[in-house]
Formats: C-alpha cells, structure tokens, sequence
C-alpha cells in the first residue's frame, strides 16, 4: 500500500457524492440575492471534493502510513526534542471545559482556563528562574519576536536607540530571521575552539549600539558554555538585554536557570521540552519568561489575580508592547504541557534532564569506536548536554558518502534521521537529540546502524548514495519543484 | 550506561556548568503524581468554565461556535499525523506533505488566490505577515487600515509594525457600518505598502471589496483582506477583486474554540508574490523512480537557509490545525459549503429582524450582513448580558472596550447550530433581560 501511487482527495471526488448533512433551513427562505449585492455573490463554485465519509476516513489513513511518525519510531531530530508525547494530554485538552470554551467568554465565566494559565505561567517562571511570564507567542520565533519587541520597548523607554543584535555562528536561522522582523541588524559572534562563545570577539562587537545578546545554552552543538557568567556581565556593562533562546531547555531544567545565568527573556518552546505533540509542523506554543526589567513591556492581556483569588485578564498595562495574536494563545497547548509539569514535578522534570544528557553522552561514547568513530567524528569532543554534532566530512573524503546519504539510509534501517548541514559551522553536520524517553536497546540500535551503513559505504558506496529504497517514494527532484512550483491541484484539468 | 561514557555519575555530566549558575536546590515546584491525580486536577479545573455546550451561545468575534464532526477528531489523532515533526525528510512525510498540498489547493480555490502556503498561527499574525510581506515588496512604510477589521488583527500588526519602523493609519467607518471607502482612499498615498480590510467586516458587514481595491492598486499599494472561509461559498472570493493577499483565521473550519488556540490562519497570494510568502509550501515533483510526491518548497525564503534575508522567522506553524481545516472541506463538500453559507445568511437576516423587534434594541447599521450582526441597546449592555447569562444564554460580544463610541453595542454571532429556536429565546431573553436592567437602573435614579 506503501508504495501506491498518491491520488489526491480531489482526484477522488466524484459528481453529487457528500458527507455532510447540515440542520433543515428553519427561518424564511430568502433569495441569497435578495440579501446581499449581486457583485458581493460567489459566481462560479468553490470545487471542494465530492466524497462521502468512508472515503475521506480511508484516505486520510492511508496517506497517514506514508508518515515516520515518533508513536513507531526513534526520531533523535536534533535540536526538536523529540521526547514521547503522553496520551494523558489529549485526553485532558479534550475536556469540553478547556476545548469547548470560547476565548471571549467573560473572565468570571472562565475561572477554571485563567487558574490553568495562571498556575503554567508560575511553574514556568520557576523553571526558567524569572518572575514574570507571557503565554501568547504561538511557537519559538514567535517568542523570539516577543522579546526582541521587549528590548526595543526597553532601550527606547530609556531613551537609547540601539541597532544591533549579537547571535553566535551556530545559531538557530530563527534567531536572525527574527532580528530582521523587529527591525535590528544582526552581528554574528564568532565560536572558540572548545565550542562556546568567542569572548574575544564579544567584547570586540559589544557595545554601546547593541541592544541584545541571542544565545541558546547549551548551544546547537550540545555544549554547555562554561563562561556564560563572563558573557552575561560583558553585554550588561554594555547595557544590552540578554536572550536565551530555549529550544536546548531540556538539557537544564531543574539543574541550571536561564534567570540565574544572568537573561533577561526566556522562550520555551512547549513543542519541544513540554510534549506537546508536533503534529507535523505545529501548533506549537513559545511563552516568554522575563526579569523585573523587562515586564512593564510584555504582550497583553495578561492575567492577573486580585485579593479574592478571582483571575481578570488585563489590558491596562501602559508600556505594553501590545498584542503578539489572536485572544490568549494556544491555550489546548498549555493545557498538555501544565499536564506534563503537574505529572513530573520538580524531581521528574530534573530527572528527565539528567537522563537526556545521560542518553546522548552514552551515544556519543558508543559512537567513539568503530566505523562511526572513524568516519563521523564529534566535532568538540568534551562531555554534552541534550545532543551532539557529529561530522560526516571523513565520511565524504574517504567514502564519497555525505551527511545526507547517510541520513537517507537510516530510513531503511526505520529510523528518523538526525538534524542534517545544522549547524553551519560544522562540516557536514548530523546533529543528534536522543531525548530522555528512548530505551539503551534503542540508542544501542541507532548506533549499530550507523556503523552497518557505514560498512555498506566501504563496501559500495553507490549503495548508500542512492537510499533509501524501502520508503514510499524515494529521493525526489527537489530542484525541478523549485524550478516549477506546482503547489495547487489543477482543478480545471478534474473537471 | 555510565561506564561506557566514563564517569562515575550522571552529576559529573553536569561538571561544565559553573557553580554560580547551578540552582542547587528542587525546583519550587508540587511533587510528581499519577496520571489519574492529574487528569482529576484538570478535569475540576474544566468544570469551572462555562463552555459552549453549556450554554446557547451567540459569541463570535473572530471564533465560532460550528460543529466539529467526528471524523475530524478521529483522523487527527492518529499518530501518524499528531507526532511527527515538520516534514523535512520527503521520502518518508509524505502523508503530511501530501495533506498541505490538498490544504493549499482547497484554500486557493476558496479564497479565488493563485496560492496558498501550509498554514501560520493564527488570523491576527497572518494579517501581520501580510503586512510585512507588502513591505519587503512595495518598499514602502505605511499601513492603511480600515477600522471596521477586527480590533485584535489591527492590535497585532500594530504590534509588529513598531518593530520595522512602519506607521499604521486607522480610518473610519461609515454610518452603515461599512469602511469608508472615501475616507481609505483618500489616506492612499506613494508611502502606502497595503490597505487592510475585511469581509465580511467585523461586524458582518459586506464590503465593496472592488471600490476598496481600485484606489490601492492606482497608488501601487497591495491590498490585504482577511475573510472568513466558512463564507465563500455564497460570498465572491476576494481573489475575484484583484485583491493581492488574502488572510484570515481558520478555527471555523473544523478547529476547537480551546480558549482562543491553538488553530490555524491561512494566507493566500497571487503568484507573482509566491517568491515572498511566509511558512511552509508543499509542492508536486517526482521521485528518482518517476513516482509522484512532495516536497516543501521554496525554501529558500525560509529562515533555516536564508537567515537575517529571510521573507519571515515562522518555523513551527500549524500543520495539525490546517490538517483538521482539510478534513473540515472534505466533509461539507462542494455543496455544503454553499448550504452552510446560506444557512447562515438567512438565519442571520431572520435574527437581526427578530432582535429589531424587540423594545430597546435597534440595529446598529443597515449594511447587508453575514453570519454576525450588530445591535444597540437601550440599556447597559453588560447588565443585561449578566442577566441573560443566569437564563443559559450567551448574548454575545460587547463592543464598547474597542469601540466606545458604541457603549451599549453587541455583536451577535449566526451558527448553523444557532436554531431558530434559540434565536427566538434570545429575542425574548433580550426583551426580559433589557426591561430588568431599565427597571434596575430607573430605581436607583
């Protein structure tokens, strides 16, 4: 079935076929043109299938089984956090309570969602070890956004006009992207040899025109930076804001804080350390943390509790930067991750930090022998945090197998590959995140597997360039989509 | 396990993490429980909400009271679709890819647009990304806005437009309830990258969208409309009226209300700004064996190759939700998206007679409106939306917070699932409830 060829659901529409069966009109019938302009009317039909339940259930199965999905597989995607996604919170996110409550209803009507918020808004400031916490931004470069807003809002309330904004080399491409959107120029910091921030070259860009230091730690190489106190005082002399970008939070909670490393804004990404599932590419949710300094300016509404313990939302806050979206954010996702904070607690959120760094450092070491250790070398090699780099380059030198075909493979072998060509500054790049919920038979098996195809590379390397073979459609032709993109059915060539 | 990496501890893993920045002690937070101790703490915390089975609800204003078959939640909670990641590795997303590709194809169809990428958040970031868009295309720095769009969608790119520097300019809204098409035009400028409106507007009024587009497109400017999905199959597509980028929320397309989140905004283009959208698109290629799939495509807008020069930062958008929104089209089909829009057209007509019937409420404009509708009360509006509230009736959204000039303002939300019958109830609970509050307000004067 695998292999099938795909048919869209349009291609499966056909003449008078439905599903829906919509309430009997119950009010006067009236002419749609009697009511509305005749230029305001819909002259030729929106051609949406024609098909009837049984068949939209079996299409969307069936197409669902050309998915890897995490429920059947190891997915150490780095940098995502592919963590297990407990079964609990779609039970909980369900509840017509939560799921069935629209966002205007009044506060007093809504007591149960503002506690929920109030209460996610509290555990996650203490995780992040700062005060104040926002749960709009809708995903982690939403937050970034957020808190790039908040330190424009700042400096310009101190009457300072800054331009620029530091971000290390190995950064997330978010992080740039996100300077732009918020009107900075970004300057890029070099990496030292043992993995971290370049202090030399930070003090070098530090100055009084840079308005923020965008920083992921541990980093996209898995690495803790030693001298984050060093880094934190030299951009506050500076009188710039600090920014930690938490997609790498599963590596610390409950071990190291952001707040305590001396940042000023926090994102978390709740899709990564706090299981929401991904859905294959969203929804997400990316609340900010921020210190003392910074919360005059953070997004509205806000919640807020009077003497009575009853919540309001609230926008009167005067500095506010304003509203990031649409009523409070993704509150169904709040509801799984507070279920996942409520479920681990303050020891279980600690130990599935110290089993992730346990689980990627027990990889890496298995990795240093063998085929993998000769042909994927780590590139710091030093104790890591939640997920390491690995580089191909050998592999590609002495076996004409890149990064990419080696991830290809892995597909036969039915594991997601690792984060490949990220991050830039390592040559052929495959960065690997275990996450904390996998077995040691599971990271045992990934590992046998790298060094298996790296044999069939010896052997024949034509072999594993051309993989995978046993996926439901092999490699595709990326640059011909991109030469012609053909991104809608051609519904005229169905009719 | 700690062998083979070397250490005596998974404590010496954490050695690299200097001491003034270790915390040392348990987080401050309650200790683990059973998942059955957690399901109970949510499930008392989702008593305490009134929600929309609760209650017959008239609440709209950007988020919608539809019914959500079931097929949608069965589908989607499947774990080939709720756990992977994006799709980045083809040859084996293509389920996911494949369902984007229908998702575009459905909302280019319905919006009249050339194409459509794989979701954003949400409607008021999706009319904030189209703004940007218009300002990398056009150059220019000025918003036009028509203050008859959602508060919270002008709140939002207000927001964003701050951050590059570009100025966003309101104009006012006719006594019919309508943008001043005058009023807009004459805000048009050279500095203008995009005029906003939408449709129906936010209080269900139906714009002219061809007056609104002409004065933009002379001036060089784009237009943005957001609309509303569950509306165009009796409403003409804004493509229809050259309009250059098409936005809008997606929860009333088989998403939850949750709250406000998580769903799903669309965001539709002609092809000449295919180059310069947003997010994720998939799109149709083959593969070394000639067999036919997809791709995300374009990439080289996006921020993970393009960095600082991207067209946007979105990574993570909203694949799940758009997934539901596929579905959603599937099931009401060609014709059910013209039966619902109709439904809806009539019921909103009949409701906004009926409420003009009764003592102390009065339409508050006469524009031709769709699926939601404004009224005027001659009493405090909250009051009696309290007093409604005791008798199960959500009344709707007030409107004096965003627009005091309309202190006693209610906008009324039109549903398939809002019957005649509770139409009716709503007219009479108006009647009572508006009688009391004049009474109430009578005796302390």
């Amino acid at each position: 079935m695998q292999a099938e060829r795909a048919v869209t659901i349009f291609e499966k529409s056909h003449p008078g076929r439905r599903a829906a069966m919509l309430p009997p009109l119950d009010v006067p019938d009236r002419d749609p043109a009697d009511l509305l302009p005749a230029a305001a009317l819909r002259k030729r039909a929106a051609r949406l299938p024609e098909i009837a339940e049984p068949e939209i259930v079996r299409h969307y199965n069936r197409i669902s089984r050309r998915n890897f999905d995490l429920d059947s597989g190891f997915y150490p995607l780095g940098s995502c956090t592919m963590k297990h996604n407990p079964k609990l919170h779609e039970r909980a996110a369900a509840l017509p309570g939560f799921s069935r409550l629209h966002p205007l209803q009044p506060a007093e009507r809504a007591q149960g969602a503002l506690e929920l918020m109030w209460n996610f808004e509290h555990a996650l400031a203490e995780i992040c070890g700062l005060p104040h916490v926002c749960l709009q931004p809708s995903a982690g470069s939403h937050g970034e956004l957020a808190g790039l807003l908040l330190t424009r809002a700042y400096h310009e309330d101190r009457g300072e006009h800054r331009t620029k904004v530091l971000a290390p080399d190995t950064s997330h491409g978010t992080n740039p992207a996100s300077v732009t959107m918020a009107g900075f120029e970004t300057v890029k910091v070099a990496t030292n040899e043992r993995g971290g921030v370049d202090l030399d070259d930070l003090r070098a860009k530090a100055g009084e025109d840079v308005a923020c230091l965008m920083l992921t730690n541990p980093n996209t190489l898995g690495l803790f930076d030693e001298n984050i106190e060093e880094i934190a005082s030299i951009m506050h002399d500076v009188g710039a804001t600090l920014y930690y970008d938490g997609a790498n939070l599963n590596a610390v909670m409950g071990i190291s804080r952001p707040g305590d490393m001396g940042f000023d804004i926090v994102h978390v990404n709740l899709h990564k350390s706090f299981t929401q599932p991904h859905g294959g590419g969203g929804p997400g949710s990316g609340p900010i943390a921020v210190s003392d300094r910074i919360a005059p300016y953070l997004p509205v509404p806000r919640i807020v509790r009077d003497d009575d313990g009853r919540f309001e939302l609230s926008t009167n806050e005067p500095k506010s930067i304003g509203r990031m979206r649409g009523f409070q954010g993704n509150f169904g996702v709040f509801v799984r991750s507070y279920a996942y904070i409520c479920s681990l607690g303050a020891e279980g959120l600690k130990a599935a930090s110290e089993t992730a760094v346990l689980n990627a450092n027990y990889m890496l070491a298995r990795g240093r022998e063998g085929r993998v250790g000769k042909y994927l070398p780590v590139q710091f090699d030093r104790t890591c945090k939640h997920e390491y780099v690995l580089s191909a380059a050998p592999a590609k030198r002495e076996l004409s197998v890149k990064a990419l075909d080696i991830a290809k493979r892995l597909l036969d072998y039915g594991y997601h590959p690792p984060t490949i060509y990220f991050p830039l500054l390592v040559d052929e790049a495959m960065m690997i995140e275990p996450t904390e919920t996998e077995t040691p038979e599971t990271l045992d098996g990934f590992v046998e597997a790298l060094e298996k195809i790296l044999a069939e590379a010896e052997r024949d390397p034509e072999f594993v360039q051309n993989a995978p073979y046993t996926t439901p459609v092999r490699r595709m032709d990326e640059a011909a989509a991109a030469r012609n993109p053909v991104v809608t059915q051609d519904l005229d060539a169905l009719s | 396990m700690l062998d083979a990496i070397g250490v005596a501890s998974v404590d010496e893993l954490f050695s690299d993490v200097p001491d003034g920045v270790r915390l040392n002690r348990s987080l401050d937070l309650p200790a683990g429980r059973t998942e059955d101790e957690v399901y109970t703490h949510l499930a008392a915390l989702a008593a305490k909400n009134v929600h929309a089975d609760a209650e017959v609800s008239f609440l709209g204003a950007g988020m919608y009271d539809h019914y959500v078959p079931a097929i949608v939640d069965s589908i989607i909670s499947r774990s080939e679709f709720i756990t992977p990641y994006t799709p980045y590795q083809p040859e084996v997303s293509q389920g996911g890819l494949q369902v984007m590709f229908e998702y575009q194809t459905a909302i280019a169809e319905l919006t009249g647009m050339d194409v459509s990428n794989a979701s954003v958040y949400e409607g008021p970031s999706a009319m904030a990304a189209a703004a940007y868009l218009a300002k990398i295309e056009t150059g220019r720095d000025h918003f036009i806005v028509s203050s008859a769009v959602h508060p919270q969608y002008r709140q939002t790119l207000a927001t964003n437009a701050h951050g590059y520097g570009a100025e966003v300019i309101e104009t006012s809204i006719g006594a019919d309830g309508l943008t001043d098409a005058a009023a807009l035009a004459s805000a048009i400028d050279q500095r203008t990258a995009a005029v906003f409106v939408q449709n129906p507007n936010f209080f269900g009024g139906v714009e002219d969208l061809g007056a609104l587009t002409e004065a933009a497109h002379e001036a060089g400017a784009l237009v943005v409309c957001v609309a509303d999905p569950l509306t165009l199959g009796v409403l003409a597509p804004p493509g229809d009226f050259g309009v250059d980028i098409c936005v809008g929320e997606g929860q009333s397309l088989g998403n939850r209300l949750d709250y406000g989140g998580p769903s799903f905004g669309f965001f539709a283009v002609g092809k000449k700004l295919i180059r310069r959208m947003p997010g994720r698109i998939a799109g149709e290629t083959t593969d070394v064996d000639g067999r036919r799939g997809w791709v995300l495509t374009l990439q080289t807008r996006e921020q993970h190759i393009r960095r600082e020069k991207a067209t946007s930062n979105i990574c993570t958008s909203q694949a799940l939700n758009a997934l539901a929104g596929m579905i959603y089209l599937s099931w009401l089909g060609r014709r059910g998206i013209v039966e619902i829009g109709e439904l809806m057209l009539k019921r909103t007509a009949y409701a906004r007679e009926k409420l003009a019937a009764v003592e102390g409420v009065e339409p508050l404009f006469d524009a031709p409106v769709f699926r939601e509708f404004a009224v005027r009360l001659d009493a405090p509006v909250k009051t009696v939306l309290a007093e409604l509230a005791v008798h199960g009736v959500n009344g709707g959204h007030p409107l004096g917070d965003d627009y005091p000039e309309h202190e006693n303002g209610l906008l009324i939300a039109i549903t398939e699932r809002r019957s005649r019958k509770q139409i009716d109830r709503l007219a009479e609970g108006l009647a009572a409830a508006i009688a009391t509050a004049k009474q109430t307000v009578g005796a302390e004067a």
